[in-house]
């Protein structure tokens, strides 16, 4: 028997796991589905960012949120470089070095994750801020702070990204680029220095995705692993490129992880996206919202 | 003319690896061995799909596994002989990778690589929830006895992963010295060009993906006598995945040779090296090792050695 109240509670949790989501597939979202970058490495940035928050807070007591949001311009940094070298040694070779590139992002990968093990170790590190073991109550529903606030944060970082992209010069050069790279040399434009700053903004999401994600729960270097397939689900299933599509699937999939984490176990949500994943390539590639 | 010498020198080398056991008695060189041999297939089967094709497959550790776990079953259910599980193995994860070719491959190449990424964590955790094969906490496994021939089961074991691995390398030169390599090497140049002048495209992509993941099976379904204890842990590793992605890329992704060297070089050293450093260094290594030929030398080992080649010719 299906009792209301925990269904209730299950899709409520789902649409706010949605909104964290949301903030986590962004940067994919950019990179993927408006450059055409593979970054499989996104998650493990993410975890990156966990990790700067775990030790601002740990050492100075800084909010994880304000940490992330600080250090997103080093990670803008980072992400330039990153895509400098990918740029350098696989894209303007051409379409043939397509493989190259995503061992490249595969290795950076592994290089990232086992440097925080070895800094780390493999113990849950988890931050502490006086918000997170808040929650209210709506009649029978209960929202936890580290949830509501990781989602708000989601849903912010949406919005801005995407007046971003539709309201600014360089925000529209970022997604025209990907289509018709020589008008945009036209206008004016250096294709690469678009492309390097879209980059760089896709790997500062990660910082701030990051703050979010350990106040969500704890975290442990091979964590990214389970977000690889869940972004790039999202990503896939909200159409490449649409930012308004990319937060639908975010709380499509964080509902549809909550329901079957409540109704048959949490081991089985890792299973939800990939399951969607298969079934958005198998049935209609070009996702919820898609231009392809 | 040369390939009637390399199947002579693979004689020779079974042969070699026969008398090796009989003068040899050192347990732990067969097991060393047995990795290093294991590696050998695993690059070769991801470089018949990644380095012939151009597709990257990043889910080595799923399909290893699949063999892995197809052999516990079988050992569970009706206690098969050896044979039987590598054969079941390799079928299985042959399916495994037809499926997910079908699925994937008629999109575009990285939807691919992507899905197997998500698919090592799937299976994973299915694994971890189906109590008969062991689940989370992993399986005892009990070797026959005896082995055939040998005086121990180590040593049969590395003599099996001999005979496979020169079987996959086989496989692997065959398939580049036919048509169908041919095939190959004309998607992943150029895939557009290659279905107009009427390469069957995705029928040669499925049948790659399949190949490919029927040896990796192949590679997985003696494990679990070899280490006689079975988890998903050591079954789904990720340096599976890792290294042989990284062999074929450091020894050159083009020839069957490439894999091999980069399997020998990259799976001794690292062997030796887990006595003296620990394995997450180990693995760090590696992936600065990838990230650097990836980079700067693209076509690996064996390209390096035909260019100084060709300068010296020059």
């Amino acid at each position: 028997m299906i009792s209301l109240d925990l269904l209730l509670n299950a899709v409520v949790a789902g649409v706010l796991l949605g909104g964290f989501y949301a903030a986590v597939s962004l940067g994919i979202s950019v990179t993927f589905g408006l450059l055409d970058v593979v970054n499989i490495a996104h998650p493990v940035f993410v975890i990156l960012g966990a990790y700067t928050a775990f030790t601002l807070n740990s050492a100075y007591a800084v909010d994880p949120l304000l940490a992330g949001v600080v250090f997103a311009p080093v990670f803008f940094l980072l992400g330039v470089v990153v895509y400098r070298i990918y740029y350098t040694s696989f894209e303007s070779k051409g379409e043939s070095s397509q493989a190259g590139g995503l061992v490249f992002f595969f290795g950076i990968l592994f290089i990232v994750e086992v440097a925080l093990i070895l800094k780390f170790g493999v113990d849950y590190r988890m931050i502490e801020a006086s918000y997170v073991g808040e929650s209210i109550h709506l009649g029978p529903i209960g929202i936890a702070f580290r949830l509501l606030v990781p989602c708000v944060a989601g849903l912010l970082m949406t919005l801005l990204l995407y007046v971003f992209l539709g309201k600014t010069f360089y925000g529209r050069a970022i997604r025209g680029v990907a289509q018709d790279s020589l008008a945009l040399r036209l206008m004016g434009a250096d294709p690469v220095k678009i492309k390097t700053l879209a980059f760089g903004i896709s790997i500062a999401t990660a910082s701030v995705a990051g703050a979010l994600l350990i106040m969500i729960s704890p975290v442990e270097p091979s964590i990214g692993r389970a977000y690889i397939g869940r972004a790039f689900a999202i990503t896939v299933l909200g159409g490449l490129g649409s930012i308004g599509g990319t937060l639908a699937a975010a709380m499509i999939l964080g509902v549809a992880e909550s329901l079957t984490s409540t109704f048959s176990g949490p081991s089985w949500a890792l299973a939800v996206s990939f399951g969607i994943l298969l079934l958005v390539l198998a049935v209609r590639p070009a996702g919820l919202f898609g231009r392809r | 003319m040369k390939g009637r010498w390399l199947l002579v020198l693979a004689l020779v080398l079974l042969v070699g690896a026969f008398v090796l056991t009989r003068l040899v008695d050192n347990r732990y060189v067969y097991f060393a061995a047995y990795v290093v041999l294991q590696y050998v297939v695993l690059a070769t089967a991801w470089n018949i799909l990644g380095g012939y094709t151009g597709y990257v497959n990043f889910g080595t550790g799923a399909f290893f596994a699949m063999g892995v776990y197809t052999s516990v079953f079988l050992i569970q259910s009706v206690g098969a002989p050896l044979p039987v599980q590598i054969v079941a193995g390799g079928v299985v994860a042959g399916l495994l990778g037809l499926g997910i070719g079908y699925l994937t491959l008629r999109l575009r190449g990285t939807f691919f690589s992507i899905a197997t990424l998500a698919l090592a964590v799937v299976l994973q955790t299915m694994i971890i929830n189906w109590e008969y094969v062991g689940g989370a906490k992993g399986i005892n496994i009990i070797r026959p006895a005896q082995a055939p021939f040998f005086s121990n089961y180590v040593e049969f074991l590395f003599m099996v992963m001999s005979l496979l691995a020169i079987g996959s390398v086989a496989v692997a030169w065959l398939i580049e010295h036919s048509r169908i390599g041919r095939g190959f090497a004309a998607i992943r140049d150029n895939e557009e060009a290659a279905e107009c002048t009427g390469v069957p495209t995705l029928r040669l992509k499925l049948l790659a993906t399949t190949v490919s993941g029927c040896l990796m099976g192949v590679a997985g379904a003696p494990f679990p006598y070899y280490l006689s204890f079975v988890d998903p842990v050591s079954a789904f590793n990720l340096s599976y995945a890792l290294n042989s992605l990284a062999m074929p890329v450091v020894g050159g992704t083009t020839t069957w040779l490439g894999p091999v060297i980069g399997a020998i070089l990259l799976g001794t050293t690292q062997q030796l090296a887990t006595v003296t450093i620990s394995s997450e260094l180990n693995i760090l290594i590696v992936g600065v090792i990838l990230v650097f030929f990836v980079v700067l030398a693209p076509e690996g080992i064996v390209g390096l050695v035909r260019r100084l080649a060709r300068r010296a010719d020059a």
